[in-house]
């Protein structure tokens, strides 16, 4: 029975890597969400690869913040009051 | 004036050109003041200001440049970087390998990997996995189906990461540890 085991743990994985992406997406059903909640909780190597995927994610999101320069957060200020001075104007 | 930041780091990556995000940004936020009275109380002030601002960038700047196409992206396998460093490290018998790599991407180069991706996966990809925007949300974002959006998600990470080792490959990060 030792092959049929195996064959489960296989099919189980392929599985589990097959919808990682959904599953850290968090768009995953409750009951999808556990199982593969609870298949990571036991297979080392599918854990190893949701991990990478995590940090990977995080990685590149770490990397991607721009701050917008001060100059343009002023003249947007400046636009708007603009705006807001002449609306008021037309109401008047 | 919430959300600047994240606005514009989105339009820069959009935009691909400093001088472009600004300026949509700036329409962006002007749209938004404008049209706040069709803004619902209740509803998500962040995806309808990411809505204004795709839109924007849709009309105004993407029309100036061929029209993107999506057959451009290859098909790439799932998991393409952790399996291209994981035979790394069982070449190398070294210890968390990934982690280590992962850590030695530098701003220039994610930012360059997200930029080489096709539009609409390249969007797609920073609504979700940068700002965390629901499937749902980018749907309503972008204006197209869920399943587009998932469809786009799949291929555009795995390109991403493609693009990512090809960066990692060019410094030497393969030659160099396949090489001990």
């Amino acid at each position: 029975m030792e092959s049929n085991h195996s064959h489960d743990t296989a099919s189980e994985c392929q599985e589990v890597l097959a919808r990682l992406y959904t599953f850290l997406d968090g768009e995953l059903t409750e009951t999808r969400r556990l199982k593969i909640q609870h298949h990571l909780d036991k297979c080392s190597p599918c854990l190893e690869a949701y991990e990478f995927e995590a940090e990977l994610r995080q990685m590149v999101a770490n990397r991607l913040r721009d701050h917008v320069p001060d100059l343009l957060r002023v003249k947007i200020a400046a636009l708007i009051d603009v705006e807001k001075t002449s609306r008021a104007q037309s109401q008047e | 004036m919430g959300y600047l930041d994240a606005l514009f780091s989105a339009a820069m990556r959009m935009t691909r050109n400093a001088a472009e995000a600004e300026d949509l940004v700036q329409e962006t936020y002007l749209k938004a003041y404008r049209g706040y009275g069709s803004f619902q109380e209740g509803t998500n002030l962040k995806a309808w200001l990411y809505r204004i601002l795709t839109n924007t960038f849709i009309n105004a700047y993407r029309a100036k440049k061929r029209r993107p196409d999506e057959s451009d992206l290859d098909d790439v396998e799932d998991l393409y970087l952790y399996r291209r460093l994981g035979a790394l490290e069982a070449a190398q018998a070294g210890r968390s390998a990934e982690e280590e790599v992962l850590e030695s991407f530098t701003d220039d180069e994610v930012k360059a990997a997200i930029e080489s991706l096709p539009e609409q996966f390249r969007l797609a990809v920073i609504l979700s996995d940068v700002e965390g925007f629901s499937y749902k949300e980018i749907a309503e974002i972008m204006d197209v189906p869920i399943g587009t959006v998932m469809s786009r998600l799949h291929r555009g990470r795995k390109a991403l990461q493609k693009a990512l080792f090809e960066f990692g490959a060019e410094r030497g990060l393969v030659a160099g540890r396949s090489g001990k």
